[in-house]
């Protein structure tokens, strides 16, 4: 999915409202609402973050994650759990989003495609990491106002060595 | 760099227990490159990653950087990846094809069988420039060889054969081999890079552990217990479900598990999935298209044969960890003493269902993904593990569990008196030790 063309208010999805979404969702991942972010997923919705650049395919080739709505959910539910020892404490984070291009969706007139730039600072134990990712967004009206069908989170950095990733991009 | 005196390195390796400073000492760590990573034979990787003339790929055996290249005669060869002329890495793409490789620096050039092709203004070795050229090739890795297709090297020019270094250990790559119906397997789906600031011992002294799991990956069986059976119907997060609640097995499960050592370090898991505990059920319809593949090729007796092998973690010391049952595998590099990272890679068995390799993916996604629910934890554990070596005071790691009981087995092997024995630990340092203190 390529995102070249100009910014446009789509019929449904303006502007306004995307970014007012992907804001809402850094908000809820930075003061670990997870519950709150979770409900801003579809029940067919998928979270994914490629392993290879350009990677097309997520069922013949690894993921860092490729989570349907049941995996994200039990992803939320470890941060909970008594002995989850990466995720305790929990990363302290920022997501900062930027460059929001919205685009409509191709024949699904309720639903816009949105590219962003992410940069996220994670701080845990003593040590601070920085993760910059290209992220398309599928939003989707529904009867709950504005979700995410979809997240694609290309991190830059998916191909390297990498030490263990604990929180959510 | 101070290096350890030989005695001094068994008073640190004693049969129930290790000093801590073979975890935490940067001069040990030196040792370890030189004497072990410099002696032993490392799996370098799958000749499907090489499949045609010019296909190369590259890796590291301890220190060196290495590239291992197809030639147009068909040999496999392995090299010291430096430019010959003034040091520059020759090649540093993880992968690819090439009719030749120059270097960036000078653009001397080599073919794919190591000799040097070209010098720019070759007058300017005059005269002798053709001898000068062929003594100039790149430095190939000592020894090379294979079996099944695994390609291995060792940088030491003499030593055991690798035939004689696997021995036992070569039936489980049978074992994954095999598994394939048409007798070949093929490396593909990406590589999981994952690092930790951790000594490169401590991810081998886990993999054939059977008491973390209900601890490490506590958090991960919780999480699994809570969602709605697999198979219930069949749905995408069986394989994920599946196997965060394998981790959470009980006691009895992992003590009457088999763990079997053989000389050189290595070891296995077996006996871990009789029928009732396989992770993928064998009523599944996907299993049972491919068992009707094996047989179709095999015959039911030889089938039976192939499928009633099981083994879980197979250990080849000191570099590679590899699984069947999901076609993983895993080599090992230490970075320093207290950094390694370990390359995961998946096999497709040829000939088998597509949605197999489907689910090959999706495990290799929960357990060695990057951000799985259940590596995460066994890298936070490794750090703190390293952390923990870091004090002075308590300086002995105790390996004492099942000490004493086990085993001579079949094989030449030794079997731990229970599944949770340590013994594998002991006999990594065992080899250790021999590698170490060897002449």
């Amino acid at each position: 999915m390529t995102m070249s063309a100009p910014p446009v208010s789509g019929t449904t999805i303006t502007i306004t409202e995307a970014h007012q979404l992907l804001y809402r969702e850094a908000f809820l991942l930075d003061r670990h609402r997870f519950d709150d972010w979770l409900a801003l997923f579809t029940p067919d919705a998928t979270y994914w973050i490629p392993l290879e650049e350009n990677q097309a395919d997520p069922l013949e080739t690894s993921s860092i994650v490729y989570d349907n709505r049941e995996l994200l959910g039990l992803r939320v539910k470890q941060y909970r759990e008594a002995r989850a020892h990466a995720r305790l404490p929990l990363a302290r984070t920022v997501h900062q989003v930027s460059n929001v291009l919205c685009q409509e969706a191709k024949g699904a007139p309720n639903e816009a495609t949105v590219a962003s730039a992410l940069i996220v600072i994670e701080y845990r134990q003593g040590r601070q990491r920085t993760f910059g990712a290209l992220v398309e967004h599928r939003l989707r009206r529904t009867h709950l106002g504005l979700q995410i069908a979809a997240k694609r989170i290309g991190l830059v950095n998916s191909e390297s060595e990498l030490d263990g990733i604990a929180f959510l991009l | 760099m101070q290096m350890v005196p030989q005695e001094s390195l068994a008073m640190l390796v004693q049969q129930d227990r290790v000093h801590r400073n073979v975890y935490v000492d940067p001069g040990i760590f030196e040792m370890e490159m030189d004497r072990l990573f410099g002696r032993a034979w490392l799996l370098l990787g799958h000749v499907s990653q090489i499949r045609n003339a010019g296909d190369y790929f590259t890796t590291r055996m301890g220190r060196e950087p290495v590239l291992v290249t197809r030639h147009t005669d068909g040999s496999t060869y392995a090299f010291v990846n430096r430019c010959t002329h003034r040091g520059s890495l020759l090649c540093h793409q993880a992968k690819g094809s090439a009719k030749s490789f120059s270097c960036p620096y000078h653009g001397w050039t080599f073919d794919t069988d190591g000799s040097l092709q070209w010098v720019p203004t070759r007058s300017g070795y005059e005269p002798g420039a053709a001898a000068k050229i062929r003594e100039l090739g790149l430095r190939p890795v000592a020894r090379t060889d294979q079996y099944r297709g695994f390609i291995f090297a060792s940088l030491a020019a003499t030593g055991p054969s690798l035939l004689e270094f696997l021995g036992h250990m070569a039936s489980s790559f049978d074992d994954l081999v095999d598994r394939a119906p048409e007798g070949e397997l093929e490396i593909t789906g990406g590589v999981f890079k994952h690092a930790y600031n951790g000594n490169w011992k401590l991810v081998l002294e886990n993999h054939l552990d059977g008491i973390h799991p209900n601890y490490v990956h506590a958090s991960s069986v919780n999480v699994a217990r809570g969602a709605p059976d697999p198979g219930s119907p069949e749905r995408e997060s069986d394989i994920a479900i599946r196997q965060m609640r394998q981790n959470g097995a009980p006691e009895k499960v992992w003590e009457s598990i088999g763990i079997w050592t053989t000389a050189h370090g290595h070891g296995y898991m077996g006996d871990y999935h009789n029928d009732s505990r396989l992770v993928v059920g064998l009523d599944n319809p996907v299993f049972q298209d491919y068992r009707a593949r094996l047989v179709a090729k095999h015959g039911e007796e030889r089938t039976r044969e192939i499928l009633g092998v099981t083994r879980w973690n197979s250990i080849v010391y000191p570099n590679v960890s590899f699984m069947s049952q999901f076609r993983q595998l895993r080599i090992v590099h230490p970075l320093a003493v207290d950094r390694t990272v370990v390359y995961t890679y998946s096999f497709k068995l040829k000939g088998a269902p597509e949605q197999m390799f489907r689910d090959t993916i999706a495990f290799a996604n929960v357990v060695n993904g990057t951000a799985s629910w259940v590596l995460t934890d066994d890298l936070e554990v490794y750090e703190r593990i390293q952390r923990g070596l870091g004090a002075t005071g308590a300086d002995w790691v105790d390996l004492s569990r099942g000490f004493g009981n086990d085993v001579a087995d079949t094989h030449d092997t030794r079997r731990g008196g229970t599944g949770t024995s340590e013994i594998f630990v002991r006999n990594q340092f065992a080899a250790w030790l021999a590698y170490l203190t060897a002449e």
